[in-house]
């Protein structure tokens, strides 16, 4: 069945030491329950959940305790019972080191499991709304790295039909080992979710890509396929080449489709999800259980037991890491996420998110410090390497000038930041530091025009409305001013006020007449 | 002789059509530039250019009434944009706009407001609300950090507070360029 | 526990510009040998001295720009760059000529445009043409393909000719020298000899230049080293050779009496040093995968016509020179389409 499909090849890429062994020696372990669980509110790309508990409130296993905002966001629940003692701003795993908002639980001990929905076994009885919205409920996002609500990604209504599903099992960055463990032990849920992803999307045909560096994997997916009677998923094992596990990069090796630059798979119709994702699909609708631990691969020789270990989310880092041996005295750098695209940990509390597939507790030799920059030689190693085909050294120049409107069109944004070019480069430039300075600064730029354009729309507004105060007022002086006007003019004629007086004075005159004109008759 | 004279005469004449005709046929309402200048300013509406606004700065530019070096909220950069639109040269911000100052928006120590409305008047982008004797509340927002609520204020209850990073709008600095000149001290 | 923050990639490969060096001067040395030799030790006197200069000059323009000697020299970029030079300089060039091409090489064509990156032409080649519009008596002496073998020129005698510029006593300058296949070909040519007539010279070899086809292929090896280690990438010298083969097959074709057979053009002269080791120099040519075939196809083009109707007998620095300033806009218009781009958007 497998194995006769022909695979294509993707431009560039690197081969290299995946340093896998030392994370595969020991079997999968369950991380027992930390005393205290911290829950960034952002744990997925899109908009931050909204908190649905209160400080002091008790809480459930399971029980939901942030809202998702809207299309593009996940809801959280709680990893076990106990009390939520905080909400408020806590370091999270970020490159910029930042705190933001979490909500930490205090864990009881009880780990008693709240009211879950019903398990929906027959799900080919539910509509794809009916599924998309336990997917929803579970909190369930993109368990490769990049987190990306997997309700949202799923809904493909109104895009043309998807022809292929593709199960992203490559794992193709050195030392992660987390998707690996999850195929030898679980690949039987993997299945299942795979079944309910495809039912779902309605693909045709349903391709596994697997890097060849793990035929155990491979043979325990080989088996839980076989069990469960669906012949029709293929294996499709692709050769050990970094990074084959990008999502652009498998759907070529697998499918010979190149996506569009700026477009999504499903514009060549295929849908890809990660390994992880189909199981925690499989744990939401046949179980009713929403996303609440995962698999962490702990590993380098900067930690005492390195291993694969099923961690409650918002587990410390440094705790995980206390129960995987602790750190050893070579440890240097602590990696959230690989060796090539994931970022270093300032602080070791913050806590384990659905985004979290490797702590690499690095030593000196595995993480050496940068060498220092040198000019560029133009030597082409990265264009060579560069597997979205980009030419890494002309977005240098322009990032390293500032020149945005440039780097834009060089392509910036279909920079995977996948690290082949700054891999390769003999100058030893970080290129890839370059291109994510020059990313978050013309986001950063966007952020402002928008804001300027809010202020500017507001600022005519208001003058707007100031002139047509003014108008009014103008126009009821006006009319006051005509009104009094129009009345004067009237007076002139009858003044009945001024009529009286007159009388009064010809009165007044008369009556002095007559008494002058008495006297003398009386003389 | 007299051909030359002619052809020059007629061409001369026929271009001179042309010119008209285009001037009338493609007349541009409005002025443009003043617009596209505009768009480059930062519509803080603080008046530190000393016009009663964005839109009347931009205005004087295309007049070319105004310096391009004027606002101080949009600093270097704006400078450096308005300079590339209108092809002048770049020139130094003035003392005050110089001092580039860190994003920031106003916030009312509610407890000190009076409700007397003077800010709610002064503010340009009506991001101020509140009525007579009632708190007064700074929606962060829509603020545009342009300090013309301080002064109006008889409590002085107007703070500006800096904006600070969050994990959404942080920033990757800019690689430090460990090169030999560093090296070298 | 508290960690310093840092970007991705957290590792690195095994390249360093200095590795990179390194690897050219090591893909230099059989050719380099092979000259030895065929022409002596003025072969490696011009390198010694050449080498020294560029680290001098170097030394001293960084010293006056204010910047770090010592990270930059090790880079080796600047050792590079007078090697090639001093194979290319006949090997008994006056001492000073040498010292004022490397010079001007480090000094005006790298240095003064910001140093290793920002030199917009090969700085070899910059120097080589300087001293070869300077001095053409000088540039044009070369030796017959056998000093080394016959003992006409000891150690002692090639360090007498290059610092005293003189011939040793009691020998002229046309015992000692001799004109490159290159120069025989042209002369030749132009007093209407045919290209049977020429081939009689006893600077003739197999195909070539005697001595000449040898170091040809010896460098062919060192480049070959060079693109299987992926120092350069196999486009620009397969281009450059492709065209030059193409064009001069042409001519050959259409009169081989007065055209000569391609093999001889691309070994003879710096046709193979220039394809794999000069016109490959990633900072001035040029980097899109297009472009690199559109530069080495014009500089192999630009060699025939120079060697053919122009004035001088070999022509690789010039066309070199020539497609230095054309690279920038070959790469500005062969930019490659990225992974998912279609045609139609294609700008």
């Amino acid at each position: 069945m497998a194995d006769q499909r022909t695979t294509w090849s993707f431009y560039g890429g690197l081969r290299m030491d995946d340093h896998k062994a030392l994370s595969t020696e020991r079997p999968l372990q369950r991380m027992p329950m930390p005393a205290r669980l911290i829950l960034p509110l952002q744990q997925h790309i899109g908009h931050s959940a909204e908190p649905a508990v209160q400080v002091g409130e008790q809480v459930k296993k399971g029980q939901l305790v942030a809202n998702a905002v809207d299309f593009v966001s996940a809801p959280l629940h709680a990893p076990t019972s106990g009390t939520v003692i905080e909400i408020g701003d806590r370091p999270i795993p970020h490159p910029s080191g930042l705190n933001d908002a979490c909500i930490v639980i205090e864990a009881d001990g009880q780990d008693a499991w709240a009211e879950l929905p019903e398990p929906l076994p027959d799900y080919h009885a539910h509509s794809s709304a009916q599924l998309r919205e336990r997917i929803r409920w579970a909190g369930i996002v993109g368990l490769g790295g990049a987190a990306f609500p997997t309700a949202a990604k799923v809904n493909t209504s109104g895009q043309r039909p998807i022809d292929s599903l593709i199960i992203n099992a490559a794992e193709c960055e050195p030392y992660i080992t987390c998707d690996d463990a999850l195929m030898r032990e679980r690949a039987g849920d993997i299945v299942d979710g795979i079944v309910i992803l495809r039912h779902l999307i309605d693909a045709r045909e349903c391709l596994i890509g697997i890097e060849d560096n793990k035929p155990e994997a491979i043979a325990s997916l080989r088996q839980a396929i076989t069990q469960s009677g669906q012949q029709d998923i293929e294996i499709v094992v692709v050769p050990s080449v970094y990074p084959s596990g990008g999502e652009k990069q498998l759907i070529q090796l697998l499918t010979g489709k190149a996506v569009p630059s700026h477009g999504l798979p499903s514009a060549v119709g295929v849908l890809c999800q990660n390994v992880a994702t189909a199981a925690a699909i499989a744990d939401a609708v046949l179980r009713g259980r929403p996303l609440i631990e995962r698999i962490v691969t702990v590993t380098g020789h900067g930690v005492g037991q390195p291993g694969n270990f099923l961690v409650p989310l918002g587990t410390a880092a440094d705790v995980l890491v206390q129960h995987a041996g602790g750190y050893t005295d070579r440890v240097h750098e602590l990696i959230h996420g690989g060796p090539m695209m994931g970022f270093g940990l300032r602080d070791d509390r913050v806590p384990i998110t659905k985004g979290t597939n490797c702590l690499l507790a690095a030593s000196r030799d595995e993480a050496p410090p940068a060498e220092p920059e040198r000019p560029c030689i133009r030597c082409g190693q990265c264009a060579e390497v560069c597997p979205a085909q980009l030419l890494p050294q002309q977005l240098f120049w322009y990032a390293r000038a500032r020149d945005f409107d440039k780097v834009q069109d060089y392509h910036l944004f279909d920079c995977i930041e996948c690290g082949c070019c700054a891999y390769v480069c003999p100058a030893h430039i970080p290129l890839v530091h370059y291109y994510r300075f020059a990313k978050t600064e013309i986001w950063a730029q966007e952020r402002d025009r928008e804001k300027s354009d809010l202020a500017r729309r507001r600022h005519e507004a208001r003058q707007a409305r100031l002139e047509r105060l003014e108008r009014q007022r103008k126009a009821r002086l006006r009319k006051k001013k005509e009104a009094l006007e129009s009345k004067s003019g009237a007076s002139d004629a009858v003044d009945p006020k001024k009529a009286a007086i007159e009388a009064a004075m010809q009165r007044a005159a008369a009556k002095k007449a007559a008494q002058q004109a008495a006297p003398s008759s009386e003389d | 002789m007299i051909t030359a004279v002619l052809t020059i005469a007629g061409l001369a004449s026929l271009f001179g059509l042309i010119l008209g005709y285009s001037a009338i046929r493609f007349r541009v309402e409005g002025d443009p530039i003043a617009d596209q200048i505009d768009s480059l300013l930062p519509q803080t509406q603080c008046g530190q250019c000393a016009y009663a606004g964005c839109r009347p700065y931009a205005e004087a530019i295309a007049a070319g009434e105004a310096e391009i070096n004027r606002c101080p909220p949009g600093g270097e950069t704006t400078m450096i944009a308005l300079a590339e639109l209108l092809g002048r040269d770049p020139m130094p911000l003035e003392d005050e706009a110089a001092a580039e100052k860190p994003k920031s928006v106003a916030f009312i120590i509610e407890a000190d407001c009076i409700g007397c409305t003077l800010c709610i008047q002064a503010c340009p982008v009506d991001a101020i609300v509140g009525a007579a004797k009632q708190m007064h509340t700074v929606i962060e927002d829509e603020c545009t950090g342009c300090d013309l609520c301080l002064p109006p204020c008889p409590v002085e209850c107007i703070v500006m507070r800096p904006l600070e990073a969050t994990p959404r709008t942080w920033r990757w600095p800019f690689p430090k360029e460990i090169t030999a000149e560093a090296a070298h001290g | 526990m508290q960690f310093a923050t840092t970007s991705s990639p957290h590792l690195s490969g095994p390249q360093s510009v200095t590795r990179v060096m390194g690897m050219v001067l090591l893909a230099l040395l059989p050719g380099t040998l092979a000259m030895f030799w065929y022409f002596g030790w003025g072969v490696l006197i011009n390198i010694t001295i050449a080498v020294a200069t560029a680290v001098t000059a170097e030394a001293a323009v960084l010293r006056l720009r204010g910047r770090a000697v010592g990270p930059v020299l090790i880079d080796l970029s600047a050792v590079v760059t007078a090697w090639l030079m001093a194979i290319a300089l006949p090997p008994l060039l006056p001492w000073w000529q040498t010292v004022l091409g490397c010079a001007f090489a480090i000094v005006i064509a790298k240095q003064l445009f910001g140093g290793i990156g920002f030199n917009p032409f090969n700085p070899a080649m910059a120097g080589y043409v300087l001293l070869l519009v300077s001095f053409p008596v000088t540039m044009t002496r070369w030796l017959p393909p056998d000093v080394l073998s016959s003992g006409a020129l000891s150690l002692v005698d090639s360090l007498h000719i290059t610092f005293s510029g003189t011939p040793p006593l009691g020998q002229t300058w046309d015992a000692i020298t001799s004109a490159t296949p290159l120069d025989e070909m042209r002369t030749q040519l132009s007093q209407n000899l045919m290209i049977s007539e020429i081939r009689e010279s006893p600077l003739w070899g197999d195909f070539g230049g005697r001595g000449w086809e040898w170091i040809g292929n010896w460098f062919l090896i060192g480049g070959l080293f060079m693109i299987w280690r992926r120092v350069i990438s196999w486009r620009i010298p397969a281009s450059m050779l492709g065209a030059l083969i193409l064009v001069s097959g042409l001519f050959w074709a259409i009169d081989a009496n007065t055209h000569p057979f391609p093999a001889f053009h691309v070994f003879s002269g710096g046709a193979i040093l220039g394809a794999f080791f000069i016109a490959t120099d990633p900072v001035s040519a040029s980097t899109t995968p297009r472009g690199q075939l559109i530069f080495g196809a014009m500089i192999g083009l630009l060699v025939f016509i120079i060697r053919t109707w122009g004035g001088y007998p070999d022509a690789v620095a010039f066309a070199v020179l020539l497609l230095n300033m054309a690279a920038p806009t070959i790469d500005y218009y062969t930019q490659p389409r990225i992974l998912g781009q279609r045609e139609h958007e294609d700008a």
